[in-house]
């Protein structure tokens, strides 16, 4: 019998093993948080905490207002959901209950894939490709015909705060038809079943009954992809046109609190550094709060088997 | 006796029937076209979800094949202007960096996920919420995290410190896919064992994870590809390098790297080698995902 | 018995629980619904097979037989259930009144809204109110006076039984509800619509004993104001309840076939077919 079979572990120790990477992952998530918040704390303590909602960004000048980022996050995010929530719910649906059962598998797939491009290839894409249709045929129209908005001030850039949207939205629609697309299958037959038999049209069984049968799970799914859109970096730092002034107009340049990390991380220091640490730590808690609430809402709905009404 | 049978319902209900059949008969028409409308739209948005992908796809093919050449894969980055450049540091760089990410990862991952696999109870939820919570943060976060913890500390950036940075993106990932893949295991398995006297330990070497080894396979190859395509954790981290380094204390370059620099200078011909680059490494992508689908479907049916 | 004065003042105004022993079918009650050599098929394998009989009106005509033998087939064969399923067919002619169900011109909605159904477990929609369940077909076929969606409401509440216990509460959810209950609340929204036809497919099978006998005797009363097709794996209950049974059995190519048809007295006591006589003794499940 050769010594390497005899090569055990006792209970005990194996247990304490798991429980030690156990302790070491809530330890790194709990050190992310404090060290944030560590490197965050001179910013406030010598600022306050005005500059969270500041509307000047001005390093050299000692001016670091958060506010035209944090606009531009949810800017980008309204604009990204704005668009995934019709056509996310609407593919989810087609995906469900409305393609042959043959092509609900590689249709499923197509969309997923969208998922695995990398964030810096959209970027690349975006920038290149995209940007140049945007200025030379998609914002002339949709200036000409949705300027009385006022939205739609400013040259032609290609770059900017829509296009950011549109790539976003690009990001996060599998994630969002993925979720979607099973919590609307998962609506038991029996309620489809019911109200066809009482005489509602297709339509009207989705929209009326599958869809609010869903509503849980599909918040969740606009939850969940709303905290992937906060945090996208690399994408939107491509195609945003890093402006550090408010944003009103869906074709000015504009920056969110990720591409400015990534374009002012390296040369700050002091307290601008720790600016960017406080506007990290807002990303993060945020982002965190985001997640969690959208796990939450698409656990309940597991939870509760498939929604059944309980039998006496 | 026979009976004659009255005529159904009387009057208000009658009443109330020839009301609503003709409703019904009336709005029929309105309903269809709603009906069809709606069901159209639905058809439509999903044609609009799948074009980005061809369209990404397109571009980065005929984009990138002009760029695969010998020079692309076998020299070292190169400024502007400099002919013969490559990427052949950033694709050392990647293999390195994400070679000891999941050599970090898969351990870590897998024991955490026993742990989860075998914990019902509230410690065993709030880990498992940490994992999740883990997965969803903003990957820009990660990486002044390792900067502050690490880079900073040892005063240089490092190909070590990108691979601390890419692995806590792996690993949340590969916890939740083993823990999946590891209760996927009929427990009736590991009692035949522990009954046999084996130890704990023993147990999930030679009987659970073996047995959860597909799931873990796919879950180890989806956590992969999902972290060779980071590019924001590498930013402060490994940084970045215009020539060749293997040694993972020094600064490195790696692929989304150069994607990530090179599409934001005017030149074409770096911009070339950014497309080149795109198609390499979606194509490694890839073949991650379509290999963690094959190994799901074959293992998982050599093992019924 | 169907006394004249009752009816006259509407079923509305009708003491809810008036027990009515089956009556003796006559041979002149109108026939509502007629099945012609129907069959159903999925991906070509047979289910039911050359089924001919007559749905008579005010009448409960039950579908008996030992599980498999294409009851609840042939019954969603009736209100076009079976158009969702891409792999079903179904041929032969169902024709209700002068309207033939699976004609090209005939819109399935509006068979649906004439032709009920009820499910073997009771499924309102969880996402509306009591009130809003059982108006939901009125509000699907376009529906929209409020004085005629709470008119038919009241009486369909009131025909099922539940109108007592829900007039206080009609917002409220339809989980808040006993299972039994839920049952008759989808009994309910079944007839809101005032459909001619009600299908019942094994209505009772997921309830208690009580809720059983309520639903039972609810079909009773219910036959005067609509005709009623149910499907029963109970053999006493089809005895309880019917007026006409017709009694499935599968064959040997596995598709349900039609035995015998007649009134439940007589098929119960001195059926034609000797098979029947085997089921009915409960010689085979």
């Amino acid at each position: 019998m050769s010594r390497r079979r005899r090569f055990t572990v006792p209970d005990r120790a194996y247990r304490r093993a798991l429980a030690a990477a156990a302790v070491l992952f809530a330890a790194l998530l709990v050190a992310f948080v404090v060290a944030m918040a560590v490197q965050a704390v001179p910013a406030f303590s010598s600022l306050g905490f005005s500059f969270l909602w500041g509307t000047t960004w001005d390093p050299y000048h000692g001016a670091y207002g958060l506010l035209s980022f944090i606009v531009g996050t949810v800017e980008t995010t309204a604009i990204a959901l704005f668009l995934a929530v019709p056509i996310g719910i609407g593919t989810a649906l087609a995906l469900a209950y409305l393609v042959p059962d043959r092509m609900r598998a590689p249709l499923s797939t197509t969309v997923e894939l969208l998922a695995a491009v990398p964030s810096v290839v959209y970027g690349l894409w975006g920038l290149v490709v995209v940007a140049p249709y945007f200025a030379t045929h998609v914002e002339p129209f949709l200036t000409s015909a949705f300027g009385w908005t006022g939205l739609f001030a400013g040259p032609n850039q290609g770059v900017g705060l829509l296009l950011a949207g549109v790539i976003l939205f690009i990001m996060v629609l599998p994630t969002l038809v993925a979720i979607s697309r099973d919590v609307l299958a998962a609506v038991p037959r029996e309620q489809v079943e019911g109200a066809m038999a009482v005489g509602a049209t297709r339509w009207q069984v989705l929209w009326r009954v599958v869809v609010p049968g869903a509503r849980t799970g599909l918040l969740g799914a606009f939850t969940l992809a709303t905290g992937r859109a906060l945090g996208e970096t690399v994408a939107v730092a491509l195609v945003i046109g890093n402006s550090p002034h408010l944003a009103t107009s869906l074709k000015s340049n504009a920056a969110t609190i990720p591409s400015l990390i990534v374009s002012a991380f390296g040369e700050a220091t002091g307290t601008q550094r720790s600016v960017l640490f406080a506007a990290a730590l807002v990303l993060l808690v945020v982002g965190i709060a985001v997640n969690f609430l959208g796990r939450f809402f698409v656990r309940s709905v597991k939870r509760s088997g498939a929604a059944s009404v309980a039998v006496a | 006796m026979s009976v004659t049978l009255l005529d159904p319902p009387a009057d208000p209900a009658r009443a109330r029937r020839a009301a609503i059949q003709a409703a019904a008969a009336s709005s029929l028409r309105r309903r269809k076209v709603y009906s069809g409308i709606g069901i159209g739209v639905c058809r439509v948005f999903l044609l609009i979800a799948v074009i980005p992908l061809f369209g990404v796809i397109v571009y980065v093919v005929s984009k990138g094949l002009p760029a695969w050449n010998v020079d692309f894969f076998t020299q070292v980055t190169k400024p502007e202007g400099i002919p013969n450049g490559g990427i052949y540091n950033a694709i050392v760089g990647s293999l390195i960096i994400d070679g000891i990410a999941v050599a970090v990862s898969v351990p870590f991952g897998v024991v955490a996920g026993l742990f989860l696999a075998e914990s019902d109870g509230r410690i065993g939820g709030t880990v498992r919420l940490m994992a999740d919570v883990l997965t969803g943060v903003p990957s820009i976060t990660i990486s002044i995290f390792v900067y502050i913890i690490w880079v900073e500390k040892v005063g240089s950036y490092s190909g070590l410190a990108g691979a601390f940075a890419i692995s806590i993106v792996m690993i949340p990932v590969i916890t939740r896919a083993a823990e999946t893949a590891l209760r996927g295991v009929p427990g009736t398995l590991s009692e035949a064992a522990l009954s046999l006297g084996a130890r704990k330990f023993t147990v999930a070497r030679r009987v659970v994870v073996p047995a959860a080894l597909p799931g873990l396979i796919t879950g180890v190859l989806l956590a992969v590809a999902r972290g060779a395509g980071e590019t924001a954790p590498l930013l402060f981290t490994a940084f970045g390098n215009q020539f060749l380094q293997t040694n993972p204390t020094k600064p490195m370059e790696t692929m989304p790297h150069t994607i990530y620099t090179y599409s934001q200078l005017p030149y074409p011909d770096l911009l070339q080698i950014a497309w080149g680059t795109a198609l390499l490494l979606m194509l490694v992508i890839l073949v991650l995902n379509v290999g963690s689908r094959v190994v799901a479907a074959r293992l998982g049916r050599e093992r019924r | 018995m169907n006394d004249p004065i009752v009816a006259s003042t509407g079923y509305r105004d009708a003491p809810p629980t008036m027990q009515e022993a089956p009556v003796e079918p006559g041979v002149d009650a109108p026939i509502v619904m007629r099945l012609d050599d129907v069959s159903v098929t999925f991906d070509g394998r047979p289910a039911v097979r050359g089924v001919s009989l007559d749905i008579r009106r005010g009448e409960v005509t039950a579908l008996i037989g030992p599980s498999g033998s294409g009851k609840t087939t042939l019954l969603r064969a009736l209100n076009r259930m079976h158009d969702t399923e891409r792999s079903a067919e179904v041929t032969g002619r169902v024709l209700l009144g002068d309207t033939d169900v699976y004609a090209r011109s005939t819109d399935p909605t509006l068979i649906r809204a004439r032709v009920g159904m009820v499910f073997q477990r009771p499924n309102p929609f969880p996402t509306m109110s009591i009130y809003e369940n059982v108006v939901s077909g009125l509000r699907f076929s376009g529906v929209r006076n409020r004085g005629l969606l709470q008119e038919s409401a009241e009486s369909a509440l009131i025909a099922a039984a539940l109108w007592d216990s829900v007039k206080d509460r009609m917002k409220a959810h339809a989980s808040t509800l006993s299972g039994g209950e839920q049952q008759r609340l989808c009994i309910a929204r079944a007839l809101a619509v005032e459909p001619e036809v009600l299908l019942m497919d094994e209505p009772t099978s997921a309830l208690d004993p009580i809720a059983t006998k309520r639903i039972e005797e609810l079909v009773v009363e219910l036959k005067d104001r609509v005709t009623i097709v149910i499907v029963t794996h109970n053999m006493q209950q089809a005895m309880r309840v019917s007026d006409r049974c017709a009694f499935l059995l599968m064959g040997e190519d596995k598709a349900g076939e039609l035995i015998e048809y007649g009134p439940t007295a007589t098929l119960f006591s001195e059926p034609t077919d000797p098979r029947t006589l085997d089921y009915v003794n409960g010689r085979f499940g």
